[in-house]
């Protein structure tokens, strides 16, 4: 049993300790939000915070959250109103949407550390992370959204 | 959970007012609840109004991103004068016969491929739209005594405006009955595109809220009680078939409860999904080494044998022909002649391919979720596979995680299907994304050889395409040349060759590279004659009036005549695609020593009839822009010994944000004819608006696509 803490929630999951991290969330605590892409961390749609940094869930292991807290789409606000989610839909932003939860928890910590990006601040902070949709011009006008409208 | 986009039963409610749709002599058409429960044909739910005011109607386009699944609606919804704020859109089941738009000959489909969706749906959704505000129109006539000619309709409400009498929807539903007889409507009465209210209005999409929060629900999403977790191993070469494996061995792992064989491939089957990876890596199985594709090499194929297969005579090969070409070339003052190459596309969307699949007790119905661009086509294939028919398949369509073609066939679930059958279990198919790329449906690589004849005055007088690859159809699209130039004399040629790779419709199908080919030869002889690329293609092309506007648009929109910075540089090109016509701009600017290609800046015009959406279509035409990017600049599949050598997104490489246009302007031209497809408009034109802005940079071509860092440096060495 492996304890650690998601979306403010303690659980415990009797998987085996090398379990990828994406697949505790999404299969064995439901939380599906958080998406499967490639598995090799090159796309980023499985992008979660473990103790506040953004991190590939696919890359890490059931161990190595041992204690710590993870947030998932579904904690990054209780009613979808964190301001990358408002601008997210002000902007239109999603078309098919499957890795957008992971662009919206890589943006968050960007903006954690960062409030006001330039351009190249985002480019370079959200490059790991592939929409296959192209979406990347309004990813960008809804991140520098909510850093005008906080 | 499972079920969060589905239909509920609407017949049979008790309360409100619901608008079935029926099939008559006539084709669908909407009927009374009444008639639906009376009707002996097939009956289905389209429109709902609840005495609270609130519509609720079904949108029968599957969702890929593409935003149909409200831009249908709203077309009926504009015709019936709904408050948009007050529609609940519900997924209409895989029931084509009901659903589905017609595709002539008495045949209806529910495939949305080809940007089919808003252009096949359009005019029978407001038919229904406008057939439902009649009958609302009539019950208040009939509550106040007036003539029905006196009333209007404001957004869900009747309107009585000589004695400012008002009578919500949701009132009239309370009170009023749909009649037996639903009224006929004629087009006449339809609204006229300056009395639209949600036609050419930001209109949000129904389904962003849902996927921005993790709660929209894609197929590798569903949980059933007991499900169980499968992914097949399928040849390294493609369509090999299994002939044994270590199966005692994989038998003995933690979790692992069947090990199934598939036609194939080999699934294996565990508690859970992690248990499936590890049998997966520990699977060993030995394939039969007479697939098609058995030592298929792709590179030597494009090389040698491609350009060979164009250079024989082969009058067979002749798929379009007009005027005399013979005479055209034997007459010409001066002949151009280019060839072009493409590698195989992989669609690559981020949902890698799943199914669910649930065997009632008796073992005669299968339950299904999925996310198919074709729910009518994928329900009955699955049912064939199955040995069922259709009826024995529920079919719960779930968002897709992009569909790009892919998901056209069903491959995917059939094997989650036949997986849950023998093992008795629920079962959650997944296929890893090496999977989803070493067993992928490629668009085909090809080989295209144009030339063109100028007669004494200069103009194009004849032009000869010729395009070699597998695939049959999927090589041919985008190459006839008649919405945009007019050139008398003209063959084109398919010719086929086959290497066993399973190949499937990407988005715009051979648009892309076909394009690439044209618009290409284009450029080189308007550079060569020294003319402008605008002036070469209005004085020399015979361009369409079409073609005219949209070309004028782009030169304006991309202030083509304005000298850019050093180190950057214009290209054009055009494209059309179902029905719509669109010419781009790009700028450019290129690292030397990298051999990096960078687009800064994207013009599109297009004339794509009425918009419904425009935000949404704008964001279509991006969409399409880098997705075309992304295939120009980075995309490359390749084949060794019949087997796919890339096996994921580190050697399989999209276009990232770092490598995106910083612009991209998107103008949709003024019109009042029926939509068309604005779904792939974005991506043929841009692989020669490239490679011609690389040539105004460096004076080199690009004749092979993608353009890599290593065939850029081999054209600046050239």
């Amino acid at each position: 049993m492996t304890k650690f803490e998601i979306n403010g929630k303690r659980v415990s999951v009797a998987a085996e300790s090398d379990t990828p991290l994406l697949w505790v969330i999404r299969e064995h605590l439901q939380l599906t939000g958080t998406k499967y892409g490639c598995g090799g961390g090159h796309c980023g749609s499985c992008t979660v915070h473990v103790d506040g940094k953004a991190v590939k869930s696919c890359q890490e292991s059931l161990a190595s959250v041992k204690g710590a807290a993870v947030t998932t789409i579904e904690g990054l606000s209780p009613d979808a109103g964190h301001p990358l989610q408002k601008a997210w839909i002000a902007e239109q932003v999603p078309q098919c949407g499957y890795c957008q939860s992971g662009q919206i928890m890589q943006a968050a910590t960007l903006l954690e550390k960062n409030p006001q990006p330039t351009r190249d601040d985002i480019v370079r902070h959200m490059n790991g992370n592939i929409c296959r949709c192209g979406t990347y011009t309004g990813i960008i006008d809804a991140i520098q959204r909510a850093a005008r409208e906080g | 959970m499972e079920a969060r986009i589905s239909r509920r039963s609407f017949i049979g409610s008790t309360v409100g007012l619901t608008f079935a749709i029926g099939l008559s002599p006539n084709g669908s058409w909407l009927i009374s609840e009444a008639g639906a429960k009376a009707s002996e044909n097939q009956i289905g739910a389209w429109v709902r109004i609840s005495p609270d005011d609130q519509i609720t109607i079904i949108t029968p386009a599957a969702e890929m991103g593409q935003g149909s699944m409200t831009g249908v609606p709203v077309a009926l919804a504009e015709e019936m004068d709904a408050d948009w704020t007050k529609v609940t859109l519900e997924m209409a089941p895989a029931d084509p016969e009901i659903y589905g738009y017609s595709r002539g000959g008495g045949s209806k489909s529910m495939r949305i491929s080809g940007s089919r969706a808003i252009r096949s749906y359009f005019a029978p959704m407001r038919l229904a739209g406008a057939q439902v505000r009649k009958v609302l129109i009539q019950a208040a006539a009939g509550e106040w005594g007036v003539d029905p000619g006196t009333l209007v309709t404001e957004a869900n409400v009747v309107v009585n405006r000589a004695t400012g009498k008002r009578l919500s929807y949701g009132e009239i539903a309370a009170f009023a009955e749909v009649p037996a007889e639903m009224p006929v409507v004629s087009k006449d009465e339809l609204k006229k595109p300056s009395e639209f209210r949600l036609i050419g209005t930001p209109v949000p999409r129904h389904d962003i809220p849902a996927k921005v929060n993790g709660t929209a629900q894609y197929a590798i999403d569903v949980h059933l009680p007991g499900m169980v977790y499968a992914s097949t191993v399928h040849g390294p070469v493609q369509l090999a078939t299994p002939q044994s494996w270590n199966d005692d061995e994989i038998r003995k792992l933690e979790g692992v409860i069947d090990v199934v064989q598939l036609e194939h491939g080999v699934a294996v089957v565990a508690d859970t999904f992690e248990h499936v990876l590890a049998a997966r890596d520990a699977l060993s199985v030995d394939w039969s080494n007479d697939a098609v594709a058995e030592g298929f090499d792709s590179e030597k194929a494009l090389d040698a044998k491609y350009e060979a297969i164009a250079g024989k005579e082969d009058a067979s090969s002749r798929v379009h022909e007009v005027g005399n070409i013979d005479s055209a070339f034997e007459s010409a003052s001066k002949v151009y002649k280019a060839n072009f190459r493409s590698d195989y596309g992989y669609h690559a969307q981020m949902e890698p391919l799943n199914g669910v699949a649930r065997f009632n007790k008796a073992g005669d119905k299968v339950e299904i979720w999925e996310g198919t661009q074709g729910p009518g086509g994928s329900r009955e294939e699955i049912a064939k596979a199955l040995g069922f028919d259709t009826s024995q398949v529920i079919h719960h369509q779930q968002y897709m995680g992009g569909g790009f073609g892919r998901r056209t066939i069903t491959d995917y679930t059939i094997e989650a299907a036949l997986v849950a059958r023998e093992i008795k279990r629920p079962v959650k198919m997944i296929w890893t994304r090496e999977e989803d790329l070493a067993f992928g449906m490629f668009r085909p690589q090809n080989f295209q050889c144009v030339e063109a004849a100028l007669d004494g005055d200069g103009r194009i007088s004849g032009w000869r395409h010729c395009v070699v690859g597998d695939g049959d159809r999927l090589i041919y699209s985008g190459i006839k040349l008649e919405m945009y130039y007019g050139i008398p004399n003209q063959v084109i040629e398919r010719r086929g060759t086959s290497h066993g790779i399973r190949l499937k419709h990407w988005r715009a199908v051979a648009h892309p590279f076909n394009i690439f080919a044209i618009e290409g030869l284009v450029d080189e002889m308007a550079s060569t004659e020294g003319l402008d690329p605008f002036d070469f293609r209005r004085r020399r092309m015979a361009m369409t009036p079409k073609a005219h506007r949209v070309f004028d648009a782009v030169e304006r929109m991309s202030d083509w005549h304005t000298p850019r910075a050093d180190g950057r540089a214009l290209g054009l090109s055009v494209s059309e695609r179902s029905g719509s016509l669109g010419a781009g701009v790009v700028e450019i600017s290129l690292d030397e020593k990298r051999g990096r290609i960078r687009v800064h800046k994207v013009w599109v015009a297009i004339d794509g009839g009425i918009v419904v959406q425009p935000q949404m279509a704008r964001r279509n035409v991006e969409s399409g822009v880098v997705y075309g990017l992304s295939s120009v600049l980075k995309e490359r599949a390749t084949m060794k010994n019949g087997a796919v050598v890339q096996s994921n997104f580190h050697d399989y490489q999209l276009l990232r944000m770092a490598d995106a246009p910083e612009e991209i302007h998107v103008e949709f031209l003024e019109s009042d004819e029926s939509p068309k497809g604005l779904g792939e408009i974005g991506n043929p034109f841009i692989a020669a608006a490239v490679a011609n802005a690389f040539h105004t940079l460096t004076g080199k071509r690009l004749y092979h696509m993608p353009f890599t860092p290593e065939r850029v440096r081999q054209a600046l060495e050239a």
